[in-house]
């Protein structure tokens, strides 16, 4: 856990404080974003809680310890640091450049570099390829990977990143964001995390904290900063596409229908059309004996014809996970010029469906509460 | 493909042979002539006073690189920082004092003998080595200094794994050139007294014996390729690969 307590700073040439009164406090194990534009004092906030820069006032607390207790070297090497240049040692092997905490700390030569291979494999980089070889011989991309398992080599529980992925092609950036997710899932760290990109945000935050001249304007779940901006200026710095962005925060099992009527292939049509009547749908998913998604029957279909279900029935075009998010969910909408999906869970089994009304009125939903 | 470098190692190895034929001729010419012999007639004086001129390289160098290396080191450092560029003026103006004015100054002060010849020839060396010192730890790209501050590296620690390593070829630089200033400047110690090579070399001036003068002048030269040839290799194979534009 990191805890701000009305923390400020005052740089000796400036009139205006460069951070002012921010209290703020990130959750054991959680992702928290600072954003704001350049200059709002996000990177001065990080920076003060590893005391790179030391406060003003207030107090910064790892945990239940107060940062101003420890000696400030010290303290570094129980958090881990990724900047944006990367700023790997060139004079080092890359493995040398992961083992420099633990080489600090004084960790047995042996463990710490089993343990970068280990972490080598973890970002899918071939440790016999890469522990000998020197940073200028990895592309951008591979070199911020190794940026960041240098910073848990050590296995700091807290992580201050400034702007760790803002260097990189934007293809590159989204295969790392899913890995670091994908890292972070299975780590639990605590993490400050600073950006000026709201997408990235979005996507790895738990909590978005928005900076505006040295002020904590809102902090809050990415979803209610897209949902319910706090002033004009969060609502102009998320977009006036926001309420798109939350698509990609809330999974199609959010919106979905769940025990949804079905039919067999071997019911009547009769039934089918019964079952519609009764539901107020235009269209039935057949299912398996076991549950999967065997197809559909409309309800015009199901009126003008007679007979089993399995002679009329048609293919649906597509199905969806449900664990995905909307955004894909209506993405795939707009490819099949369809209005409603059928969701499954990960062995294939029907689950519910999610039609277009359903996300649209989800959405607003939100709106309609504030 | 293969042609072009068969071709490309033709050349070299044609031009590696007519430099060894030219070598032999100019030897035999030197034979033929007498020079070589009369040469060789002062072996004696050639060791011996060779001896007194790499201990002068040796020591005035030794003392540049022990003292120019940590200044230039200080230099970087607070509360000297805002100083460095001064003090580097002050150098490079000590700098346009020729060599022969210091060693004349050096010895007004110090006397006669090897003392003075030390003196002079150390200041001489030192600035080289302290502007490439200053220079190359300054060039350290300051995210480098970040990171290694940020993880929790002491001032110390940033300086002896992060900052001489990333600064370490410009300073090989510095020493390599200030070496090879040093040897060639050697000759002049004899004028206050100092003895070395530069003995057979002014005497061979001063008596017209040309071959007296060669007898200084060759091992001269051959001892300044030596030290640069030495201190090239010290720098290709101790610096690691990863901020050795060499390798």
């Amino acid at each position: 856990m990191i805890r701000l307590e009305r923390v400020t700073k005052l740089f000796a040439s400036a009139t205006i404080p460069a951070v002012d009164q921010v209290s703020m406090e990130v959750p054991e194990g959680e992702i928290c974003i600072l954003l704001g534009p350049s200059g709002c004092g996000k990177t001065t906030t990080l920076k003060m809680v590893n005391r790179l820069i030391e406060p003003t006032s207030g107090d910064i607390f790892i945990g239940d310890k107060n940062t101003a207790d420890y000696n400030p070297v010290e303290l570094r090497r129980t958090l881990g640091y990724v900047i944006q240049q990367i700023g790997l040692f060139p004079n080092k092997t890359i493995e040398d450049n992961i083992c420099i905490v633990p080489d600090i700390l004084g960790w047995d030569r042996k463990k710490s570099r089993a343990r970068a291979a280990e972490l080598l494999e973890l970002v899918a980089l071939d440790p016999g390829v890469f522990l000998k070889r020197y940073p200028k011989e990895l592309s951008g991309g591979q070199q911020q990977r190794i940026g960041v398992l240098r910073a848990i080599a050590a296995d700091p529980p807290v992580l201050l990143m400034d702007e760790p992925f803002g260097a990189i092609d934007p293809i590159n950036r989204a295969v790392i964001q899913d890995e670091f997710l994908k890292m972070q899932a299975a780590l639990k760290k605590t993490i400050m995390f600073v950006s000026h990109d709201i997408d990235e945000a979005v996507k790895m935050g738990d909590r978005i904290a928005i900076f505006r001249d040295g002020r904590l304007i809102q902090y809050d779940t990415p979803d209610d900063i897209l949902a319910h901006p706090a002033d004009s200026f969060v609502s102009d710095f998320v977009g006036s596409d926001r309420t798109l962005k939350r698509l990609q925060l809330l999974k199609v099992s959010d919106a979905m229908m769940h025990d949804p009527p079905v039919v067999h292939a071997d019911d009547t049509l009769k039934t089918a059309a019964t079952l519609m009547e009764e539901h107020g749908h235009t269209a039935v998913v057949v299912v398996g004996p076991r549950g999967r998604v065997r197809g559909y029957v409309d309800l015009a279909t199901a009126r003008e014809n007679r007979g089993k279900i399995s002679e009329h029935s048609e293919a649906l075009p597509t199905t969806i996970r449900s664990r995905e998010n909307l955004r894909t969910a209506v993405s795939t909408m707009f490819r099949y010029d369809t209005t409603w999906l059928a969701c499954t869970d990960d062995d294939g089994l029907y689950k519910g469906y999610v039609t277009l009304r359903g996300i649209t009125r989800l959405l607003a939903e939100a709106y309609r509460d504030g | 493909m293969a042609d072009a470098v068969t071709t490309i190692i033709g050349f070299q190895r044609l031009w590696r042979n007519s430099l060894l034929v030219l070598v032999f001729a100019l030897g035999a010419w030197a034979w033929a002539g007498g020079l070589l012999p009369t040469m060789l007639d002062q072996w004696d004086d050639i060791t011996y006073l060779g001896r007194q001129h790499i201990e002068l390289v040796a020591i005035s160098g030794g003392l540049a690189v022990l003292v120019g290396v940590p200044l230039g080191v200080a230099l970087t450092r607070q509360p000297l920082r805002r100083y460095g560029d001064i003090f580097l003026q002050v150098l490079n103006i000590g700098a346009t004092i020729p060599t022969l004015a210091v060693l004349a100054l050096s010895m007004s002060v110090l006397g006669i003998g090897n003392l003075p010849a030390i003196f002079g020839l150390f200041i001489a060396t030192l600035l080289p080595i302290v502007s490439n010192t200053l220079a190359g730890i300054r060039a350290v790209p300051p995210h480098l200094i970040e990171a290694a501050t940020g993880m929790g590296m002491s001032p110390a620690q940033i300086l002896r794994k992060v900052e001489l390593p990333n600064a370490m070829f410009v300073i090989y630089a510095g020493i390599r050139t200030a070496l090879a200033i040093n040897v060639g400047t050697v000759p002049l110690a004899f004028l206050i007294g100092g003895g070395g090579l530069g003995e057979l070399i002014f005497s061979g001036i001063a008596l017209n014996e040309f071959a007296t003068m060669l007898a200084g002048a060759i091992p001269t030269a051959l001892l300044a390729i030596l030290v640069d040839f030495v201190m090239g290799q010290l720098q290709f194979w101790t610096i690691p690969r990863g901020v050795n534009p060499l390798r």
